[in-house]
């Protein structure tokens, strides 16, 4: 520790703290556009000069580490003046379009003008002109309003692995780009929206639709992988308008993925706003009472065992319950959630979690990747790993089709006779993981949703058990999920009882009814035609075509929802706008058809419903939190290693932009994919 | 104002080092430690240059050559093209076969480079900075100070100096490129090193 004083307070900060670290500490904020927590330290704005004494000249306190004794000011004469000449020299060739800046009203040059500024401009020469870049269909650019802070390029250097910003030029013809003009190819290039400290770099799609004061904010989570990441979503009057992270040092830290951020117009687009029933063949509006009476007409005389539901991939944990709950009053426990087919275990919570957790994934020490592309699957989780290679040069190694996942992963091999060299210590990559002392492996939906899932599930484990993942305070066996919904519905128990039908069995007509929570990810269209099908949702995508009734449900914008990510964290998304037209809020239908059926779930408001939901399942009483990680029980999953199949893992997701009914209805993922998919848009034409 | 304009020129799509420059890539890594290779980015850069213009008369790198670079020294392209637009001495553009580099910096200013710009310019017909002559043999490129001031005015073709300029002495410069020869670099009046013009004078004078 050092000790110093900071406008006259005596503190103890860090050694190798900064100087500005150190004023933070202290309570005091220094203004500053390139510094960043989360990324290397530049030094380049000199907004952030503060008087260190026995030092002649103000110093950069985000570059300037602490010693012992130091006297640091940071409101003296010296750094208002400091500050109020680097503040000049920005707004030189600044442009000063705040009012046609879409930043406007949250930006830091505009901020810290307030307090540094010149009431008026001394500069009379012209100013400089910078030529729009093409980052893509995500990032609109305005060049000549960059202050070189560099913040953009290091972000995706240093965090998305995709180093294709730059610097060109020097002085006054510096610029930032691509310089050969190229889309930018990170899945988490919206970031860099967020991060420039001006309007330079803004959101494409969001490009003068709205003023951040106009605004109403609702902190929630994200549903379009199974990550889990905090978000705030911004609306105006019945529209979600843009969706930005929340800090969430366990989860997220503070960035979110692309799809997450820009497919929130896919909110406005083929939504179901009312109730439809199929007659002679097609499909016509009609009422929630009509709707529900053709439900309860056909499922008059079936006995429970033809009556099956799937949860889809979107759900939220209280609707799930609700439909379980209905379910289990019809006499059904058809019941499933592996839309994919997945060969998951769900006798114990660890067999399907993502145990190491995300935040743990900074102290492995060997990383083994399983028939998972986790850069499409779920790229923030990728950017931590890539953090993680990036401190401590932790060996990575992955199993699968090679692609890039923005750090050097060793592949393996294809297939899963890879696991089987493993176990047996002949792969060389076995000695590695010997000699780490937390060792993690990932095992993605690549791995599992095979006809021999469950051997992968048992080899894998064994592979855990073998190299020491499993020890009381180190949990190194993990799933990753790819949809938000099937943690909370594995948590649930959202799974065929012993006898009953399961997906396959109820895709291939097993059941005459069939309830489709959200289900859009399978092949709908070979469900036969003798099975009644039900569809709750939001879109009319996939499942909605083949539904007889249709019944209009919420988006994840628009419902107090409950999901579970992928390492099993509870959390909470809010409503932020309503639903449109006549869709409602999921559980309260289920509710609702429930009464018309004369066997009413026993909750009449949220409150009621959540109660039931943690004392069934202790899981959803505890919001945000995890329980201390580590394996207590080495005793593993089951199935046989030597039934795994030859031929190669396949990972889940061709096309990043666009994987469930929300992201395939926006223009923007379909913009995107256009963009960075050219041969899938080709072929969905 | 610094807008940029589209290129009016084309960029060759493939760029690979010839014999001769590979010979030179083992000796140019070899000054780097392993795993600092990325250090060779200027020299290997120079080498790309220089190979265009032996092969092609034009002294210039083009984007299919940084890429080569950027893979031979395992660095992202962009690192490559931060580098090479951030020194003026690589060209990204073609120029032609003589580059004349004007130094117009004060001490050159102020002993007549403007004489010599203006004969440049009459010489070659070039209007402005940057352009090449229509005859596709010389670019005019204004440089700051080239370090030989005491020789002021200088006038660097390619990698020569040409010192103590004038306007006639440019001109003859130019005709003489334009006809083929290489006239011998240095001081255009006779001056031995940088010695003072009159002669050396505190040795001789050195009796008081
Ligand atoms: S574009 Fe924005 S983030 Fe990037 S250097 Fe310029 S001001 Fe900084
Ligand atoms: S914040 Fe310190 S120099 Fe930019
Ligand atoms: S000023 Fe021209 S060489 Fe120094």
């Amino acid at each position: 520790m050092v000790k110093l004083t900071v406008d006259g307070i005596a503190l103890e900060v860090p050694n190798g703290c900064s100087v500005l670290q150190a004023a933070e500490l202290a309570g005091k904020e220094i203004p500053r556009f390139c510094y960043h927590e989360r990324l290397s330290v530049a030094g380049n704005c000199r907004m952030c000069l503060v008087e260190v004494e026995k030092v002649p000249k103000p110093v950069a306190s985000c570059a300037w580490p602490v010693a012992e004794g130091m006297v640091i000011k940071t409101d003296s004469p010296m750094v208002r003046n400091a500050r109020r000449g680097v503040m000049e020299f920005l707004l030189i060739n600044h442009p000063l379009d705040c009012p046609i800046c879409d930043q406007g009203g949250e930006c830091d040059l505009q901020d810290q003008s307030m307090g540094y500024g010149w009431g008026d401009s001394r500069y009379r020469e012209p100013k400089r002109a910078v030529m729009e870049k093409d980052f893509g269909p995500l990032v609109k650019t305005v060049m000549t309003r960059c202050i070189h802070c560099t913040r953009c390029i290091r972000f995706l250097a240093e965090v998305g692995g995709a180093p294709e910003l730059g610097a060109t030029a020097r002085g006054e013809d510096m610029e930032i780009g691509t310089y050969v003009q190229q889309a930018l190819t990170s899945e988490l290039s919206g970031n860099i929206i967020d991060l420039c400290p001006v309007g330079a770099l803004t959101s494409k799609p969001y490009a003068f639709v709205a003023r951040s004061w106009e605004l109403t904010r609702t902190d929630s989570v994200d549903v379009l992988d199974a990550v889990g990441a905090n978000i705030r979503v911004d609306a105006r009057g019945p529209e979600v308008l843009r969706v930005l992270p929340r800090i969430n040092d366990d989860v997220n830290e503070e960035w979110l993925a692309d799809k997450s951020r820009f497919a929130i117009d896919g909110l406005k687009h083929k939504r179901l706003d009312r109730p439809w029933v199929r007659r002679d063949g097609k499909l016509v509006p009609a009422s929630w009472d009509e709707a529900f009476a053709a439900i309860a007409a056909r499922m008059k005389d079936l006995p429970g065992e033809k009556i099956g539901a799937l949860a889809g991939d979107l759900a939220c944990a209280e609707s799930m319950l609700a439909l379980k709950d209905l379910m289990s009053a019809l006499g059904s426990h058809n019941l499933d959630c592996r839309q994919n087919g997945a060969r998951l275990n769900a006798a114990r919570r660890d067999f399907y979690l993502f145990n190491t957790t995300i935040a743990g994934i900074d102290r492995a020490d060997a990383i083994l990747l399983i028939g998972t592309n986790p850069r499409r699957e779920a790229p923030i989780l990728n950017a931590r790993i890539r953090k993680r290679w990036l401190s401590g040069h932790v060996p990575v190694a992955a199993i699968g089709p090679a692609v890039d996942l923005t750090y050097a992963a060793e592949w393996l091999g294809v297939g899963p006779a890879v696991l089987t060299s493993l176990l047996s210590g002949e792969q060389s990559f076995a000695e590695k993981l010997e000699v780490a002392k937390q060792p993690m492996l990932i095992l993605g939906q690549g791995a599992l949703a095979r006809p021999d899932g469950e051997a992968v599930l048992a080899a894998a484990w064994q592979l855990a058990q073998r190299f020491g993942m499993l020890h009381a305070d180190w949990h190194g066996f993990n799933v990753l999920h790819t949809a938000a919904a099937r943690v909370g519905a594995l948590d649930l128990g959202f799974l065929p009882a012993p006898g009953a039908k399961g997906f396959w069995a109820m895709r291939a007509g097993a059941v005459d009814l069939l309830w489709l929570l959200g289900a859009d990810e399978f092949e709908v269209a070979r469900i036969p035609p003798t099975t009644f099908v039900v569809y709750q949702g939001h879109h009319g995508d996939r499942g909605a075509q083949r539904a007889d009734v249709i019944l209009p449900g919420s988006a994840y914008t628009e419902k107090n929802g409950t999901y579970v990510n992928t390492e099993g964290r509870a959390q909470r998304g809010r409503l932020a706008v309503y639903p449109p037209g006549e869709a409602r809020e999921d559980w309260k239908i289920l509710r609702a058809f429930s009464a018309v059926l004369g066997r009413p779930l026993p909750y009449d408001d949220l409150k009621t419903l959540r109660e039931k939901l943690a004392t069934t399942h202790p899981v959803f009483a505890r919001v945000g939190a995890l329980p201390a990680a580590g394996c207590t029980d080495q005793s593993g999953p089951g199935g046989d290693p030597a039934a795994m199949l030859p031929n190669p893992f396949t990972f889940p997701i061709a096309n990043y932009y666009q994987t469930d009914s929300i992201s395939r209805a926006s223009p923007t993922m379909v913009r995107c994919t256009e963009t960075y998919y050219p041969g899938l848009a080709m072929a969905a034409e | 104002m610094s807008a940029e304009q589209e290129p009016d020129f084309v960029q060759p799509e493939h760029f690979a080092f010839d014999a001769e420059s590979e010979q030179a890539i083992p000796g140019i890594l070899a000054k780097y430690p392993p795993g600092r290779q990325a250090s060779a980015v200027l020299p290997l850069l120079d080498l790309a240059q220089r190979q265009m213009q032996r092969t092609t008369g034009s002294a210039w790198i083009p984007t299919a050559a940084m890429n080569v670079v950027a893979e031979r020294l395992a660095m992202p392209p962009v690192r490559v093209y931060e580098v090479a637009t951030f020194y003026l001495m690589f060209n990204l553009r073609p120029i032609g076969k003589f580059h004349l580099q004007l130094c117009t910096t004060t001490p050159c200013w102020l002993r007549g480079s403007d004489e010599v710009v203006a004969a440049c310019r009459k010489a070659t017909g070039i209007a402005g900075w940057h352009e090449t002559s229509a005859d596709g043999l010389f670019t005019m490129t204004e440089v700051e100070c080239l370090g030989g001031c005491v020789n002021a005015p200088i006038l660097q073709v390619n990698d020569d100096f040409y010192e103590d300029m004038d306007g006639p002495a440019t001109e003859r410069l130019i005709e003489a490129l334009r006809r083929g020869e290489t006239p011998p670099p240095g001081s255009a009046i006779g001056r031995q090193g940088s010695a003072p013009l009159g002669g050396p004078l505190t040795l001789l004078d050195g009796k008081g």
